[in-house]
């Protein structure tokens, strides 16, 4: 009786394509911001300009420039081992904030819950003696850790939200300012954790490795040669299937989305609404802190502790890594390799361009904008698609199909 | 040239992707006239009147006005040709006074600012002459339905709007507001504007329309004059057969006690006093016992106390011999409890979710839709094809359908479904038949009279005289949150009912 619609139409095959589609408007604007700054800048020739837009288009094929002075391209394991890695971060943080939008709340406290499991990973990693304990055993109890401490951290806006209905939104921007605060005050603090070995690294914590605790390349360091990519993103993958998983196939997911969608509905149902959006603002906090122990646990990573003053950028571009991927927890996995791909290109154009770090920020926030518009897009591909293909008039089962969008 | 009509829409002809929405429709509204527009959901009366809008066009057919042909490509236009409308779900902005909701999109300035002087006097006069009562400076958000409603109104006046459409204006009425419509219709018609009304209410056609046009299925059916016609030919040309106004049903067999509530008292959430006080009533097996009452009397409070979804302040609630005052919202629905909630959309579906998530709302948890927090997609589809056979739910995609895309008629079907096949001994239903066209109705009533007929005890809210008349054991009546009487319908008349439900009348109060 029923029959699968033909791939073009589905629903999942138009939100991909509006995806795409919006991904390459925000390509040809950065593309084109470049070549401006190029015609305003005197020390950037329009040749300049021209090396610009290729390395916005194929930044991550980089390799670099020949004996000539030329721009070069072909596979580059580093830039591809790199991407992968700045990846991981982005992916936790955008499943946190999908798995908050499923559930109808807005999570844009990733960054508090970011830090505070960068806090607890990196507590967790350095205190514990490997002498004592076993390295593989404290670097799963760092990621407990993290996970845990970003829980905490996701479920207090939830608690409020649920017990006091207090918006989500404003909780979250202030349990992010509190965490900001707090990491300094703590790391300030805590003396020994201090990178004092290396000369003019101030407010820098010691790498994770210094302990001897340090993520499994597993392989991937043979694969890209150079890059500082490990095992961790193979973790973030399997823990996004983990999230769809829950999210369409379980009990748990199915009460989420339901208090997500009608929240009225799901009381009524005998759903318990409140306990629902405390837990999913948990799991939510419990990936934006995984990401953090997963970016922090890599043993080449050194965190600069005196962050009263910014939030991480890797909780903040959760939210377009999961809006571009429509929330949907698989998506996610490739959103967030696009949006480290931006960065690869950046420093590419960084690296091998007279253009100025800052003008791949823009670039980016220039290409993540015009994401955000992959909804219109869709709608145009529905309109469009609507037109070009009415089936023949079915008079008879007519009346309760269509005819709601009529009225 | 001075034609008959003053607007005619002919041969129109409106398609959807898979349906035909309007099928060569002629619509010819007389000057002065009240004409009504009658169909079921989904007949495409609000696709004909989009057109007559702007809001689409027509694949064939043309629009006049005054004989000569008119191109109407939005709104502007429409509202060019004097043609103004009252939506069935209000245009209003909440904040704005009612004053300026009235000139809002019309105004006069000068050199940028606002001139209120003259449109109020303006607006004055006309609530003048047409007794249409409103509070200018009050704030629509703060202001009755009916109130509002009359902001729609002037809202029409004010742009000397001559086409008059009024889009199923009596669903948010009470009966005295609805009386109060009906003269200013008769009022605006002998002033030579024309009406067009849409509804799908036979009584208030009869009582207030020159001619009716039938639709159905995007098809004119006819149109014929109000004074040549009846309620049941009309509701069979709705329909498209003979249709039972009348349910007919065995006398009840009552049987054991399945509700007993002992002295409840809800708290309101909308001012100090108990929105419920102090009431006790029992519902037993194999009877249909309907809480009548003016809509505000305590009865939506009521059904939230009862169920779960607010807390009570005092008394005992028993479901079957077990305490369930204090239980859960899940809880009460498993020890026995349907409900049909009286607002679909808010509580009875999640309406951005599939027809079939929404069918097992209540029953995920069973072991037949999971195993070990898994959840039984097979086992869900399956069970969503049953009942949607089993109720002849009709939606676009059968299970995966999203529950929005589905008419309101099916929506309901979905839900009435959903709760029956629980087969709980006790099902609540409030306003079951809100909105609904008369087929719809008609099977609601059918399978309420069914359930009781097997043995279950139903609790049935309606505003709907006839409803109650029609479906009740036993009549419960409501006023200012209180059980004021209780009274057979078979020797109770809809007058005496009215009375109990003004509050003039009240049986002597009894243990």
């Amino acid at each position: 009786m029923e029959r699968k619609s033909p791939l073009l139409k589905r629903d999942a095959t138009k939100t991909i394509l509006a995806s795409i589609i919006s991904i390459l408007i925000g390509l040809v604007l950065g593309a084109l911001i470049v070549f401006i700054v190029s015609l305003t800048n005197d020390s950037i020739s329009v040749k300049g300009g021209l090396e610009g837009i290729a390395l916005v288009f194929f930044g991550v094929f980089s390799t670099g420039r020949n004996a000539a002075g030329a721009l070069t391209f072909g596979f580059n394991p580093q830039n591809w081992g790199n991407l992968l890695f700045r990846a991981m971060p982005l992916m936790m943080t955008g499943l946190s904030v999908a798995v908050a939008f499923k559930t109808g709340l807005f999570n844009i406290g990733a960054p508090g819950q970011y830090l505070m499991g960068t806090a607890a990973t990196l507590f967790t990693a350095l205190c514990i003696p490997t002498s004592v304990v076993p390295a593989w055993l404290v670097w799963i109890l760092a990621l407990l850790a993290g996970m845990l401490a970003g829980a905490v951290w996701g479920a207090i806006p939830g608690i409020l939200k649920a017990t006091r209905n207090i918006n989500e939104v404003l909780a979250c921007i202030m349990t992010n300012w509190i965490a900001a605060n707090l990491v300094t005050m703590v790391f300030d603090m805590a003396e020994f954790m201090k990178n004092a070995e290396e000369a003019g690294k101030v407010a820098y914590v010691k790498k994770t490795i210094a302990n001897g605790v340090a993520t499994s390349k597993m392989g991937l360091d043979v694969i890209f040669p150079g890059s500082q990519v490990n095992g961790g993103i193979l973790v973030a993958i399997l823990i996004a299937i983990g999230v769809y998983i829950l999210m369409t196939k379980t009990t748990l997911g199915y009460e989420l989305r339901a208090c997500g969608a009608n929240r009225h509905a799901a009381r009524y149902a005998g759903i318990n609404d409140k306990r629902n959006i405390v837990l999913s603002m948990a799991i939510a906090g419990a990936l934006a802190g995984c990401g953090a122990a997963l970016y922090w646990l890599s043993g080449n990573t050194e965190f600069y502790w005196s962050t009263y003053q910014t939030l991480p950028t890797e909780g903040f571009n959760g939210i377009p890594v999961a809006l571009l991927a429509a929330n949907h927890p698989v998506g996610v996995i490739f959103t967030s390799m696009f949006m480290s791909l931006l960065n690869i290109s950046g420093l590419q154009l960084k690296t091998l361009t007279a253009y100025n770090e800052y003008i791949t920020d823009i670039i980016i926030s220039a290409i993540v904008y015009m994401s955000s518009f992959s909804l219109i897009i869709k709608m145009w591909l529905n309109g469009r698609k609507k037109k070009a293909a009415a089936p023949p008039p079915k008079a008879d089962d007519g009346q309760d199909t269509g005819k709601e969008n009529a009225q | 040239m001075q034609s008959d009509y003053i607007i005619e829409m002919l041969n129109i002809r409106k398609e959807f992707p898979g349906i035909v929405a309007n099928d060569d429709i002629t619509l010819q509204l007389r000057r002065g006239e009240i004409h009504a527009l009658l169909g079921e959901n989904g007949a495409g009366k609000s696709t004909l009147m989009s057109v007559l809008f702007g809001l689409y066009q027509p694949e064939a057919g043309v629009i006049k006005k005054n004989g000569e042909v008119v191109k109407i490509n939005s709104p502007n236009d429409a509202t060019a040709l004097h043609i103004g409308m009252v939506h069935q779900h209000f245009k209003l902005v909440e904040v704005f006074s009612v004053l300026d909701n009235i000139i809002l999109g019309a105004e006069d300035t000068k050199l940028g600012f606002l001139q209120k002087k003259e449109a109020r006097k303006k607006v004055a006069a006309l609530s003048e002459k047409y007794k249409l009562n409103v509070d200018l400076d009050a704030k629509v958000e703060d202001i009755s339905v009916g109130m509002q409603q009359r902001t729609e109104i002037l809202k029409m006046l004010y742009r000397d709007n001559e086409i008059l459409i009024f889009d199923e204006p009596t669903a948010v009425l009470t009966p005295q507001e609805i009386d109060e419509l009906m003269e200013i219709m008769r009022g605006f018609a002998q002033e030579g504007k024309s009406i067009l009304f849409i509804t799908h209410k036979l009584n208030e056609i009869m009582a207030v329309s020159d001619r009716v046009t039938v639709l159905r299925k995007g098809k004119c059916i006819g149109t014929v004059n109000t004074k040549d016609t009846n309620i049941q030919e009309l509701s069979n040309m709705m329909v498209g057969r003979p249709v039972q106004l009348q349910v007919h049903k065995a006398p009840a067999v009552p049987g054991d006690v399945i509700l007993n509530v002992e002295h409840m008292t809800v708290p309101s959430k909308l001012h100090k006093n108990n929105a419920v006080k102090d009431i006790s009533f029992q519902v037993r097996a194999g009877e249909i016992v309907c809480i009548a009452g003016i809509d505000g009397n305590g009865q939506s409070e009521m059904i939230y106390g009862l169920t779960g979804l607010e807390k009570t302040s005092s008394g005992v609630i028993h479901l079957c011999g077990q305490d369930i005052s204090k239980a859960s919202i899940r809880r009460r629905s498993l020890a026995g409890s349907s409900h049909i909630p009286e607002d679909r959309h808010k509580y009875g579906l999640v309406l951005d979710d599939t027809l079939e998530n929404n069918l097992v709302l209540q029953t995920y948890r069973q072991p037949r839709f999971q195993h070990m927090g898994f959840v039984k997609r097979d086992a869900i589809r399956n069970y969503a094809n049953k009942i949607i056979q089993q109720y002849d739910v009709r939606s676009g995609q059968g299970p995966v359908t999203v529950a929005r895309s589905m008419s309101g008629g099916n929506q309901q079907k979905a839900i009435i479904g959903r709760e029956i096949d629980r087969e709980n001994p006790l099902i609540i239903a409030v306003q079951p038949t809100r909105g609904l066209d008369v087929g719809a109705i008609e099977y609601i009533h059918a399978q309420l009279v069914a359930q009781r007929d097997a043995g279950k005890a139903v609790l049935l809210v309606s505003l709907e005289l006839d409803e109650v008349m029609n479906l009740a054991d036993r009549i419960l009546v409501m006023y200012e949150g209180e059980i004021v009487g209780e009274l057979d319908p078979k020797t109770t008349t809809v007058q005496e009912l009215g009375l109990y439900m003004a509050g003039a009348k009240r049986d002597s109060k009894e243990a």
